[in-house]
């Protein structure tokens, strides 16, 4: 059995814990550390993607075999969300290196478990085993969020940290009951017991379902569960925020894991048809709102993070569709949006450090340095979030619009996000306009230079999504066959319990 | 015993929830500390309640299932953890907003 597959949790870790030991070591040190992980973890991450194009593989911890152990399943979903989530940290990484790590110790310690927390839960296949990787990526977001102290990183650290322990003990109600009910954790193991229960234990697995989705819904940032959300990624600092874009996408990933893996093997009448119904209504006003807040916002930070209440509302809502094809075109749709919310996170940082004041507020017109480069920058990021041709936003959405199109409650869909793609594009080129159009230009004595470094990193992260959208086929076809495999629940069970589980199981429940 | 932990669940949670919807952090720190209390209890009432059995196979005739009380240490950690965590938050956030009031303002006293 190949070790390969706990590295993507043992390297932040082992990372980390040098960071920490260490922590008097230069700052160039604890750069180089911090950058050097981050790379292995990308390359794990596309070896990842590849190994998993083959067939699952699983990993069983102490070679405790599953259901008693816990194991580690690689498919083509985890595989995706690792590279894309170790992808996006070494662009984050690399913008804090170019000083925003400085503003308090141990950033580079804090990022790496973060790190680990988040590949930790992307690739377990035990329900406890999520949860502990769920605490681990969330204590070091609240460090992270209030990196850098300051009173309005404190304000909204506590709603943040209050909301989401919260949710842990609804995470472990919802645990307790789906142990006590089946006697296992396991999620290969709890689908067969699931699919297999008595119907006096509907109700009680359904409210454990329920209570499950609030959980991810509130990592997710679905509809009532949202308002934490603006204020804690608006006050971070703008690499930390760029790197949270990806903890909405671990609620989703969450959701789509447990729903289909675990609710969804009975085929005759699966237990998630009943959450699809609560997902799709809350999804669709998610995705309004996060509209009007684009509309609404008043700096470019709360505008970006609007712009991930959007498309964490767009995801849930077209996977509340229940259908492989488009969940597909949704899959595709979350690389996009992840790279495009991270980079006006730091995109607004690095506007605002060239504006002579106001920094990101919108309603500031101040004279800007390099207005040519910057204003550039926005206008393809721009017109790639707003799904304008002929970036990744564009192909996404139409895939996903295209996709939709047999289900019976398309319109619903297409109208609210036409509409919101609308607003969007008001809200963005009001915002450009505003910013490059509008001032006299600079010609204060102090001179602002721009940073080489961090738009190099801002541009090439712009560049991946333009290449999403230019290499599009290549990854239509992974996430076709990513959405296939996830509506086919019993081949997961068999590749993590063997063959014969399937049988035995529904046999002797 | 059933009746007195469920009885004992439910007033630990209600207390819970009541103070986590107060205002102040004090008691919201309080509240999530009394739900999480009962989080765990619950935790460990799912492996079904034994009187006298070890969660050891072999001692007795009947033994205790030992996975919920491994889960429940588990959840234990995390929330001491935790709870330190967002006391010194708590206590940050007082310091620096000049009140402890979850939103950092007090909106009875900055009325003239």
């Amino acid at each position: 059995m190949t070790h390969l597959m706990i590295l993507p949790v043992v390297i932040p870790m082992l990372a980390a814990g040098w960071l920490l030991l260490n922590h008097r070591a230069s700052i160039g040190r604890q750069r180089v550390w911090s950058i050097l992980s981050t790379v292995a973890l990308v390359a794990l991450g596309v070896w990842a993607v590849s190994a998993a194009q083959v067939d699952f593989r699983t990993y069983w911890l102490g070679n405790w075999q599953p259901p008693f152990g816990i194991v580690l399943v690689l498919d083509r979903l985890s595989a995706m969300m690792l590279l894309l989530a170790a992808l996006l940290a070494l662009f984050c990484v690399l913008y804090a290196s170019r000083g925003s790590d400085r503003e308090g110790p141990h950033f580079h310690a804090l990022f790496q478990f973060q790190l680990m927390g988040i590949n930790g839960a992307f690739l377990t296949g035990d329900l406890f085993n999520l949860f502990v990787f769920f605490e681990i990526l969330l204590l070091a977001s609240y460090a992270l969020l209030l990196h850098g102290g300051g009173r309005a990183r404190s304000r909204a650290g506590l709603h943040y940290v209050v909301i989401n322990l919260l949710g842990s003990a609804l995470f472990l109600l919802a645990l307790g009951i789906l142990y006590g009910l089946t006697g296992t954790l396991n999620m290969a193991d709890l689908a067969i017991r699931i699919s297999a229960a008595s119907p006096d234990d509907q109700t009680l697995l359904k409210g454990a379902a329920l209570l499950l989705m609030v959980v991810f819904g509130i990592k997710a940032a679905i509809l009532p569960l949202l308002f934490w959300l603006p204020r804690a990624y608006s006050a971070s600092s703008a690499p930390v925020a760029a790197l949270f874009a990806i903890m909405t996408k671990v609620g989703f990933y969450a959701m789509v894991r447990v729903l289909l893996i675990v609710f969804g093997l009975d085929s005759v009448q699966p237990l998630n048809a009943d959450v699809f119904l609560w997902l799709w209504p809350l999804a669709l006003i998610t995705l309004g709102l996060g509209a009007v807040g684009i509309l609404g916002a008043a700096s470019l930070r709360t505008m970006a993070a609007y712009m991930v209440i959007l498309s964490s509302g767009l995801l849930m809502a077209s996977f509340a569709m229940a259908e492989a094809t488009i969940l597909a075109a949704s899959l595709f749709y979350l690389l996009h949006s992840t790279c495009l919310a991270a980079v006006f996170f730091l995109l607004a940082d690095l506007i605002g450090r060239q504006r002579a004041e106001g920094y990101d507020l919108l309603s500031v017109t101040a004279p800007l340095t390099s207005r040519w480069v910057l204003a550039t920058l926005f206008l393809v990021s721009a017109v790639s979030m707003a799904g304008l041709p002929p970036f990744s936003g564009f192909v996404s959405k139409a895939w996903l619009l295209q996709n939709a199109i047999n289900h019976p409650q398309y319109l619903w869909l297409w109208g609210i996000t036409l509409v919101a793609g609308l607003f969007m594009i008001a809200a963005l080129s009001r915002a450009g306009s505003g910013w490059f159009w509008k001032p006299e230009p600079y010609t204060g004595r102090q001179r602002r230079r721009l940073d080489p470094a961090r738009v190099a990193t801002v541009s090439v992260l712009i560049g991946i999504s333009a290449a999403l959208a230019l290499f599009a086929a290549p990854v239509m076809d992974y996430m076709s066959a990513t959405a296939g495999q996830l509506y086919q629940p019993s081949a997961y069970v068999e590749a993590v319990l063997g063959d014969s589980a399937l049988a035995k199981g529904r046999h002797t429940p | 015993m059933e009746l007195m932990i469920a009885v004992a669940l439910g007033i630990l949670t209600s207390c819970g929830v009541f103070l986590i919807l107060r205002a102040r952090t004090f008691s919201v720190v309080l509240g999530l500390t009394l739900l999480s209390h009962a989080v765990n209890l619950f935790l460990f009432s799912m492996g079904r309640l034994t009187s006298g059995a070890p969660a050891i196979v072999g001692l007795t005739p009947s033994s205790a299932d030992p996975l919920p009380q491994a889960l429940v240490l588990t959840a234990i950690v995390i929330s001491f953890a935790m709870t330190a965590f967002v006391v010194v938050l708590s206590l940050k956030a007082a310091v620096e907003l000049r009140s402890d009031h979850v939103d950092g303002e007090n909106p009875n006293e900055d009325r003239p």
